[in-house]
């Protein structure tokens, strides 16, 4: 197939090649970026929390009086425990993808010069670090003497364990194991590595620190009370923690169940994430509609094109061009206007990264996307011009000895 | 003239049923998707407070005793420097704010207790952000200065509890301590929960919470601390060495606002914070004196980037969509026009000037552009409806208002008319002769 007579053609209709060339160069920017977005808003739904998750609950009660903290928590402890098909109870300060508890700024010496960052602590009683599922990488779990009363909110030279990704952001290929930190007058030594545990509220700080979370073993007392981690069969877990809800009222009549915040761990990250697949999905119509917008442009322009040099195509029929010559003039047409399109697309997809970077913290859009982006777009065209074409093809050379 | 364009708009308009449907989808397409994100932006854009919002502000100092490298102040403020700069009235009027949510029963109601989230303030709260009333009114600043257990209870709360009667009167029971009801709240719902803003800028842009109702019962600020206690809402502390009581603790909790109604008013007022930040640093409990800081009401709302980092993303997702629309607009114009070329040829030839020919295009597009703009009313209403199910505070906000409906039709067809001018002008350039000859 000959490009000279295409472009020839083309010229004499510049305005609407544009324009259609534009279009595409637009739908291209906004694919590839909308594309990225999908798959980074949904990338962060797949972090991995680092605990058992489908064998976890929680129970949250609030509104009780802190004089009777240790009262309340023997109480709870021992009455969920009896729950049949309850694998073990304990009091925690916060889970992931619940509402944050512990989050404190750490220094790596006691002077508190060199800030380390803004992470989580969780706060287990004793069986939580177990009930987690947490999976130890180095050094030692939690021991029965590790766990020791707290005064506040941390308790003091306690022995903690930290997720990987946090060691190795505050000591840089060192062995974490014997280090220390501080937080304000609050030390802490580190006993041991953990695979992973996501912080309890998202990262303060971007998505790097999601992973920036230490386990803290502490006795349940005045500043922990209220919350309990529940572990039971996966499949039972719902039944269980209907009971647990049920038993509340009658274990815990002074405080009030917080019915929100008392679910299973699924369910927490399902709600913890809703926003982010709302998006994906308005994203995912935006893409559908502007695809589907785009091939109309093309449908309508091109049968435009095909009804206006009806006669011409009549001619070169009559003068022995066979219908797929027809058809292939068409579809070539559109495929040097759509690769024009993706063309100029590219450096609008790459613009607008640049100003989603900035505006949005986003990460610069891989290279990958770009030929996917393009194929679609080739794609698209193809398919909505190939009705206007084959309409061409199918006009009789008979139309070219007409009123001539 | 303009009634005959309109009838030959109509007339073109429907021999070409394909491609009128198409242009009329794409503008529809177009302005539902952007009007449904400018709805919803303006709603979370608006000004909470209309009548005055120009004249309040919230004065900040930094609190914090280390002499770290810390040049901003927090966005709350500790107990003393809130309540020692309340009690100089140097504003015409000024509120504390605190919140906590607290155990609420209400005897001789058959419902268990609830959680109820509560804003402990000062009397100058209701009127200095214009609080409308259903029953009875607000404490006064006497109420204030005695401890007086009086609260003021949310329409919702109302409804809830009381159904709706009128419970001026009746007792509450907030954390095991009794209260008495001496105002009802019409239903009252400000966008965004202007006052209770605070760490926007750490919440990586996911701000819907700033848009939750109002608290449900409010009381006076030192009955609080008699009722409440420690159970504050806590914005940070800069040390971990807790005291038994919050007020002399290392955290800040506490907010104030301070209306101040001219600019020389406004100038003293910071002359006063940072006067006071001074003598709190000679009194050695201060170190960053010249950390102080007062935005206006919209300003702080700016500073927080109150308005949620997707909405702001899908807006303009929505607009670059409507240009796509509108480019393929342009070109099914074009090509509408153009098909028509014999025809405009005949009409040159009989005396019709570019202009009219210009203008009959450019009604044409108009007429597409008024259908496009019915659609996209409709479309817009589907989409507010399926922002409505979102799981987000400001879902039940959202709705649309008689500007709003307006701005649909003033966009479609103003959109329709930008995209008509181009193929009108091509149009308006046909050569008669040229046409009449292939006729």
């Amino acid at each position: 197939m000959q490009i000279q007579p295409i472009l020839a053609a083309l010229r004499k209709y510049r305005l609407a090649t544009l324009l259609i060339a534009l279009e595409i160069a637009l739908a291209c920017a906004v694919l590839c970026n909308a594309c990225f977005l999908i798959v980074s808003r949904l990338r962060q739904t797949q972090i991995d929390s680092g605990i058992d998750q489908r064998a976890l609950a929680v129970i949250k009660l609030s509104g009780f009086d802190e004089a009777g903290s240790i009262d309340l928590n023997a109480r709870m402890l021992d009455g969920l425990r009896r729950i049949p098909g309850m694998q073990s109870v304990g009091a925690i300060n916060a889970v992931p993808f619940g509402q944050h508890a512990g989050t404190a700024g750490i220094t790596l010496d006691q002077a508190g010069q060199h800030f380390g960052g803004v992470i989580d602590f969780y706060l287990g009683g004793p069986g939580t670090f177990e009930a987690l599922g947490l999976r130890l990488v180095a050094g030692r779990a939690p021991q029965a003497d590790d766990f020791r009363p707290l005064n506040h909110f941390e308790p003091d030279d306690a022995p903690v364990m930290v997720t990987r990704t946090l060691a190795e952001h505050l000591w840089p290929g060192a062995d974490p194991l014997g280090k220390e930190f501080w937080s304000d007058h609050d030390h802490f030594r580190v006993v041991g590595v953990i695979a992973s545990l996501a912080r309890q509220d998202g990262g303060e700080g971007g998505p790097e620190t999601i992973q920036w979370s230490v386990f803290v073993p502490a006795q349940p007392g005045m500043y922990l009370a209220g919350n309990y981690l529940l572990r039971a069969d996966p499949a039972q877990l719902p039944r269980v923690l209907r009971d647990a809800r049920a038993a509340v009222v009658k274990i815990a009549p002074d405080a009030v169940l917080d019915n929100q915040a008392s679910q299973t761990l699924d369910e927490l990250r399902l709600r913890y994430f809703r926003a982010d697949r709302a998006m994906a999905g308005i994203l995912l119509g935006v893409i559908v509609a502007l695809l589907l917008v785009t091939a109309l442009g093309i449908v309508g322009l091109a049968s435009f094109w095909v009804t206006q040099r009806s006669k011409q195509i009549g001619i070169r029929r009559a003068i022995g061009a066979t219908r797929g010559d027809i058809l292939r003039y068409f579809q070539t047409e559109n495929f040097l206007i759509v690769s024009f399109g993706i063309a100029l697309g590219m450096l609008l997809a790459y613009g607008l990264n640049l100003a989603l970077m900035r505006f949005y913290e986003l990460p610069r859009l891989p290279l990958l996307y770009l030929p996917v982006g393009a194929l679609t777009l080739w794609c698209l065209g193809q398919l909505a011009v190939l009705g206007p074409a084959r309409r061409a093809a199918a006009v009789p050379p008979v139309v070219a000895t007409r009123s001539v | 003239m303009f009634g005959y364009y309109l009838d030959l708009a109509l007339r073109s308009l429907k021999r070409h049923r394909a491609l009128t449907a198409l242009m009329v989808l794409a503008i529809a397409v177009g302005i539902g998707a952007s009007m449904t994100m400018l709805t919803v932006m303006h709603i979370l854009s608006g000004d909470p407070v209309p009548t005055r919002s120009s004249t309040l502000f919230f004065p900040q100092v930094n609190p914090s005793p280390a002499p770290g490298e810390r040049h901003a102040p927090f966005d709350m403020m500790d107990y003393r420097s809130a309540t020692e700069l309340w009690s100089a009235h140097r504003a015409d009027r000024q509120a504390l704010i605190a919140s906590a949510a607290l155990k609420l029963n209400a005897p001789g109601v058959n419902l268990p207790p609830l959680m109820a989230q509560t804003l402990s303030t000062t009397a100058d709260f209701f009127p200095m952000f214009d609080v409308p009333f259903r029953y009875g009114d607000a404490w006064t600043a006497q109420d204030d200065a005695q401890r007086a257990r009086v609260v003021v209870i949310s329409d919702d709360l109302n409804n809830k509890l009381f159904g709706g009667a009128d419970s001026v009167g009746r007792t509450l029971r907030l954390k095991g301590a009794d209260v008495r009801i001496v105002g009802v709240l019409a239903p009252w719902r400000p966008s965004p929960l202007f006052y209770d803003v605070a760490g926007g800028r750490y919440a990586e842009g996911q701000t819907a919470s700033f848009y939750s109702k109002p608290e449900d019962v409010f009381m006076p600020f030192n009955s609080g601390q008699d009722i409440v206690g420690h159970d504050y809402n806590v914005f940070t502390c800069w040390s971990t060495a807790q005291g038994s009581d919050l007020r002399t603790g290392p955290c800040v909790w506490v907010m104030l606002w301070v209306q101040l109604d001219s600019v020389a008013k406004v100038g003293a007022y910071r002359d006063f914070i940072a006067a006071y930040a001074q003598q709190q640093k000679a009194l050695g409990r201060f170190v960053h004196a010249d950390d102080t800081r007062m935005m206006s009401l919209l300003q702080w709302l700016d500073f927080n980037r109150a308005i949620p980092g997707d909405v702001r993303l899908q807006t303009w997702l929505a607009f670059a969509f409507l240009l796509i629309c509108l480019f393929n607009t342009v070109g099914l114009l074009l090509a509408k026009f153009l098909r028509r070329s014999g025809e405009i040829g005949v009409r040159r030839a009989l005396g019709a000037s570019r202009g009219t020919v210009f203008a009959q295009c450019l009604v044409e597009a108009g007429v597409i552009g008024l259908l496009g703009g019915i659609g996209g009313w409709l479309l817009a209403m589907l989409g507010l409806w399926l922002v409505r199910r979102q799981p987000v505070e400001y879902a039940d906000l959202v709705h649309l208002d008689v500007p709003m409906f307006l701005a649909t039709f003033g966009l479609a067809i103003a959109a329709s008319l930008l995209a008509g001018m181009l193929p009108a002008l091509r149009a308006s350039r046909i050569t008669p002769a040229l046409q009449l000859k292939t006729l």
